[in-house]
């Protein structure tokens, strides 16, 4: 009986000893006042995100290096930053590299600011009201699975090789997400809210402003992020007919011509607009829905 | 004048069972100036007849009106404080208070006045232009009653809108909303499941028995006024008629139970 907690002590040892981080898989850390204790995948990954990219770069930069990839297929990060360079310096096809940028990003973000002028109200007048839902839910939830390449040659056909069938490509493939989450959105409103509102004197329209609207204001955050990613995924489709100019028209014309390199620009460069535009999507999100998750 | 006739209220059962008949022919009525509890086990109907009362349902059979005028629906006459407290989390706390007044097209500089008075009745100034979330539960169920004051209704309905606050916060608050009521002389409906905090707090109790819904016990009480009166609230609930009068409840409450099952 007396050597009980001596027994309890050792046993209590291994745990002791187990790394920090093993013994995080099992039980978070009490949190700093102002956490929250428990919040699935809380924590820092900024670290860990520098350590993946900065040893992925290592891996390909190995890869090459060691010639286990030919260049054609596989050029050496040195490669395409001399590339991209050398784009930056005398430009692409005749056209400097800021101007395929612009265009790029005058398409995508033109089809965006459509797809939330009209997929905003749109949404939220499906979630508010059955008449809109019944009218619209047809034909958002048919053309939501079809991939844009599909429907591009319908575009051009309708709206010729210009601008106009580029833009409402990516549009339409923005508007999507942009509406199911405003839509969402709705739903996400607690009905003690809409009730309080009512009982204080709200109108209709007033629960719909004061409430709904604001309550919905995290879901169309994220949806915003959701489509707008939407948005570059069909930039390249968007930009296979008839384009002189773009991130797009970059990639798919220098495949033809097998300059891998200048590929990989055109692939990065839109991947870092995207992720900058997101960063900065999340930081307004935290501005203007600091609320979001806490209540 | 709310008054509350031959109400019946059924729910339509689960898939292929009998509708719940939630409340059987009803009657109540609620003065002006009465503060009147409703005490019950779980499910005997207590909330459906807020519900009623708020609006947001509609009787099966009966009726009710509020001086004479049928009630239609919802209305700031008649405003809820919720069991959970249900503010806007985009608001921070004075705007929170003032949104009924923000929903009437009171303007800004208007409506912040009058929202101050209730911020330190409530105990809350330091916390003007606090975000809700940040407060503690307590806190935020003052608020939360804070709001329903702000609109000046005539009536205030409140389910259990104490209940997950600790025996201390519990008691101020219960204070409170009696100094508030005493001060707006306003109806109030509250339902809770503490018989302590129903003796102590209305001025009617009804004592309600579920399968079918119905009020089985009505009785005046005289504690609150003693409270108003000037004595302290430990001392009310001292007294040996409160504890008698506790005692009696509990008693029909348990016999109810026993009956129902
Ligand atoms: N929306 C509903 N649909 C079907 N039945 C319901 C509904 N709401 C309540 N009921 C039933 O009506 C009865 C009364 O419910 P009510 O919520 O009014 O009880 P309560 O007295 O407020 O209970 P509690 O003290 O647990 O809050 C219960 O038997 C419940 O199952
Ligand atoms: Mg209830």
């Amino acid at each position: 009986m007396s050597f009980e907690p001596h027994a309890e002590a050792t046993r209590a040892k291994p745990a002791q000893a187990q790394s920090h981080w093993l013994r995080r898989l099992w039980r978070a850390a009490p949190t700093k006042p102002g956490q929250t204790y428990g919040v699935p995948g809380e924590g820092r990954t900024l670290p860990i995100s520098v350590g993946a990219v900065v040893l992925a770069l290592v891996a390909w930069q190995a890869v090459t290096a060691l010639g286990l990839v030919a260049p054609l297929f596989l050029p050496s990060p040195v490669q395409v930053v001399q590339k991209f360079v050398a784009i930056l310096q005398s430009g692409y096809t005749g056209a400097p590299l800021w101007l395929h940028v612009l265009v790029s990003a005058a398409r995508v973000f033109a089809a965006f600011a459509l797809a939330c002028l009209i997929g905003i109200p749109l949404g939220l007048a499906m979630g508010m009201s059955p008449v809109m839902r019944g009218l619209f839910d047809p034909f958002l939830e048919f053309y939501r699975p079809i991939p844009p390449l599909a429907y591009l040659p319908l575009m051009i056909i309708w709206f010729g090789i210009g601008e106009t069938s580029k833009v409402l490509l990516i549009f339409l493939a923005v508007l999507a997400p942009v509406t199911l989450g405003a839509r969402a959105g709705v739903r996400s409103v607690a009905i003690e809210q809409i009730h309080a509102a009512y009982s204080l004197g709200a109108t209709r329209a007033q629960v719909l402003r004061e409430v709904v609207m604001r309550a919905a204001l995290p879901e169309i955050l994220t949806a915003l992020r959701i489509g707008v990613g939407f948005g570059w995924t069909t930039l390249v489709a968007a930009e296979m007919v008839a384009s002189t100019q773009g991130l797009g028209y970059m990639v798919l014309s220098a495949s033809q011509f097998l300059q891998t390199s200048t590929v990989l620009v055109g692939i990065i460069l839109i991947g870092l607009i995207a992720w900058v535009f997101d960063l900065s999507m999340r930081a307004l999100e935290r501005r203007i829905v600091p609320w979001k998750g806490r209540m | 004048m709310l008054e509350i006739r031959r109400v019946s209220v059924f729910y339509p059962g689960a898939e292929g069972s009998e509708p719940v008949e939630a409340l059987r022919n009803l009657d109540l009525e609620i003065g002006p100036g009465e503060f009147v509890v409703a005490l019950g086990a779980s499910g005997c109907g207590k909330s459906t007849l807020l519900n009623l009362i708020a609006g947001f349902l509609a009787p099966s059979f009966g009726q009710l009106r509020l001086d004479g005028a049928p009630i239609t629906g919802p209305g700031r006459d008649r405003a809820v404080v919720f069991q959970k407290h249900a503010l806007m989390p985009w608001l921070n706390v004075i705007d929170n208070l003032a949104f009924g007044l923000k929903l009437q097209g009171v303007a800004r500089e208007d409506r912040y006045a009058v929202a101050r008075r209730f911020l330190s009745l409530l105990g809350l100034e330091q916390f003007e232009t606090s975000p809700v979330y940040m407060l503690s539960g307590g806190m935020q169920q003052r608020v939360g009653i804070g709001r329903a004051l702000t609109a000046d209704p005539r009536i205030l309905l409140m389910d259990e809108p104490l209940g997950a606050l600790d025996a201390l916060t519990r008691e101020r608050a219960q204070e409170l909303i009696l100094k508030i009521w005493r001060a707006q002389d306003k109806s109030v409906f509250l339902i809770t499941h503490s018989v302590e905090e129903a003796l102590f707090m209305g001025t009617k109790l009804i004592v309600m028995s579920p399968r079918p819904g119905r009020i089985t016990h009505r009785f005046d009480l005289p504690f609150s006024r003693r409270f108003l009166d000037g004595q302290s609230a430990r001392a009310v609930k001292a007294a040996p008629d409160f504890i008698e009068m506790r005692e009696t409840i509990l008693r029909i409450i348990f016999a109810d139970e026993e009956q129902a099952a």
